[in-house]
């Protein structure tokens, strides 16, 4: 083995670049600046030919004659030759190199580097989503226009919406509230903001109705912006007198304190009608079963797709996903409301093209196609 | 199993807690039955303790770490090294505090108005954030997912999958599309993506709720193994 190694470091030092091993260091693109790519020659290096270490270490340092610790422990069959070292401080300089030793042998490779990580600023992996969101935006502007300079926008009826005007009758006419839970999505979620929508159109209807609406809220942020569409929406009405702030208040954020916050009142209070539109989770059927024993009308509208199913069997009207959004289009007839709609409408046609074209390019096994829609 | 009934004893730290966290339990279940002071008295305890937590919680990892700390720093260093520099990054930590603080005008309601400030940005940044996310994880994985099968069609039944996929989507999407009504040829495509949707909420029904009863399965267990020890 000795008479190996002499001749390998014979011929090295005759051809170095035929047998030197490579080990590289790049900057990692498309991210924050904390991360670094090492590569490296295929393992083992001629010189451990003979041996052919299952493992080898993979250090790092600050300095070329620095200190060195561990980074990782690289695999000689790991087939992708590649470690992306991450949580590294932007603009700090880093050297790396392998190294094996036993007993018998010590190796080191070449030290690679300085390289330092840098942020990028703009993800060339997400050219796509910015294209997507480019005419997503130029349908929804489009159409936004279109309504506001007064152009009639057709939306089809849906039924839970259609009930809506009886569910606040009812109510009224029972002489009893209604209870309206947006569930526990946080202000920023769209669900959240359509609920919020919805609001508006339920509280302008009450408050010509004067019947009393009960909104136990999930999150702080919710409740305030909840108070502030409430009172508009009596403002509205032109009964803002009848507006009360402490019927929409901030119950707890846990989850099933709030399910039994929300259960409690449904049992005392006896509302007529139950709205819940917004975000839900392992809650929804407790609310809705809840709800059911005690008779009340029930309309239901989510994004969560596995808590549809449950307001599904315990509602009388449920909004499947993007009905929601539609709803309050549909009740506010707001134009930039319904131009997103409108727009959204029209990406839908777009994206069943791409995917029909898509399919038929996949069977021709064209893969730069498919590929358009990677991301990172 | 054991046939004797082994309750935890009540004299030990964790057996009071064990102790606690069962006849709780038995209170919040007693809703069942129908309401009554003892839910009652367990729903307020129950909303209690999560709001103090909430207070505590909001303190110890908010407020203090990400308003406190960094504004008393920025003081500090302004007053110790000075320049514009310290003054600039006291200025950024300054900005989200002082909006935090806004919402307490909810409380004055004559300047009550500037809470809507904070709530302007609070939400137009969330859901402006949220657009790139929707973007390529509800649209353009959906779209790469369903086409890439065809990359790979080896099978007849292969094809067949992916079909039964291609089909559902654009069956679905359709039921989705607001501005034509669903009649005629196009109603029937809607129809069949209603078909899709019932499949979808079958599906999911059964899965969580079979994920409940192991919810259920697992507070059985610690009424009769960890309380009453009816379980070895």
């Amino acid at each position: 083995m000795k008479c190996f190694f002499l001749i390998t470091s014979f011929l090295t030092f005759l051809f170095p670049q035929a047998f030197a091993f490579e080990l590289n260091v790049s900057d990692q693109p498309n991210d924050d600046g904390t991360r670094l790519a090492i590569r490296w020659d295929p393992l083992p290096p001629d010189e451990l030919r003979p041996i052919d270490p299952e493992s080898y270490l993979l250090l790092r340092s600050e300095e070329s004659d620095g200190e060195y610790i561990q980074v990782d422990i690289v695999s000689s069959l790991d087939p992708s030759r590649e470690k992306i070292d991450e949580k590294l401080t932007e603009g700090q300089p880093y050297f790396y190199k392998l190294v094996y030793s036993d007993s018998a042998i010590s190796w080191e490779s070449n030290v690679a580097g300085p390289v330092a990580p840098e942020e990028n600023w703009y993800n060339t992996a997400r050219t796509n989503v910015l294209i997507g969101i480019i005419i997503t935006a130029a349908f929804v502007g489009w159409f936004i226009i279109l309504g506001k300079k007064g152009k009639s926008l057709y939306l089809r009826p849906i039924a839970g919406l259609n009930a809506m005007d009886e569910a606040i009758g009812r109510a009224t006419e029972m002489g009893k509230p209604i209870l309206y839970s947006s569930g526990r999505g946080k202000m920023e979620r769209p669900a959240s903001i359509a609920s919020m929508n919805i609001l508006g159109s339920v509280a302008e209807k009450v408050a010509s109705y004067g019947t009393p609406l009960i909104f136990p809220n999930n999150d702080p942020v919710v409740t305030a912006v909840a108070q502030e569409v409430a009172r508009e929406g009596y403002t509205k009405a032109g009964h803002v007198d009848r507006y009360d702030p402490d019927n929409i208040y901030f119950v707890t954020d846990s989850q099933f304190g709030y399910a039994a916050a929300v259960d409690g009142i449904m049992i005392r209070e006896r509302p007529a009608t139950n709205l819940f539109f917004g975000t839900f989770e392992a809650e929804s059927l407790i609310l809705a079963e809840t709800g059911n024993s005690i008779g009340a009308i029930q309309i239901a509208g989510t994004d969560s797709s596995i808590q549809m199913a449950f307001f599904i069997v315990a509602c009388d009207f449920v909004l499947i996903g993007e009905e929601l959004f539609a709803a309050s289009g549909y009740l506010s007839g707001d134009p930039q409301v319904v131009g997103t709609l409108k727009g959204s409408d029209y990406l839908k046609v777009i994206i069943i093209i791409l995917i029909l074209f898509g399919a038929v390019v996949g069977l021709l096994n064209q893969e730069w196609f498919v590929n358009l829609f990677l991301t990172a | 199993m054991d046939s004797g009934l082994i309750c935890v004893s009540l004299f030990t730290s964790e057996g009071v807690g064990i102790w606690i966290a069962s006849i709780l339990t038995l209170a919040i279940y007693s809703f069942l039955y129908r309401d009554n002071p003892i839910y009652r008295f367990s729903e307020s305890l129950l909303i209690g303790i999560s709001v103090g937590f909430l207070l505590v919680t909001t303190f110890d990892t908010t407020l203090l770490p990400k308003a406190f700390e960094p504004v008393g720093k920025g003081i500090i260093g302004i007053s110790e090294s000075g320049g514009i520099n310290s003054f600039a990054i006291f200025v950024w930590i300054l900005i989200p505090v002082v909006l935090g603080f806004l919402m307490f005008t909810r409380f004055v309601p004559r300047y009550a108005w500037m809470s809507r400030v904070a709530l302007a940005l609070y939400i137009g940044f969330g859901a402006g954030a949220s657009i790139p996310a929707n973007m390529q994880s509800y649209i353009l994985r959906q779209i790469d997912a369903t086409i890439r099968p065809f990359l790979n069609i080896d099978s007849f039944w292969s094809l067949v999958n992916a079909l039964i996929v291609l089909v559902g989507l654009i069956s679905t999407l359709f039921y989705f599309f607001f501005s034509k009504e669903q009649k005629g040829a196009f109603g029937k495509i809607t129809r069949l993506g209603t078909f899709y949707l019932m499949i979808f909420f079958g599906a999911t029904f059964g899965y969580t709720v079979m994920a409940r009863i192991s919810l259920l399965i697992g507070r059985l267990t610690f009424l009769m193994k960890d309380w009453l020890g009816l379980i070895s």
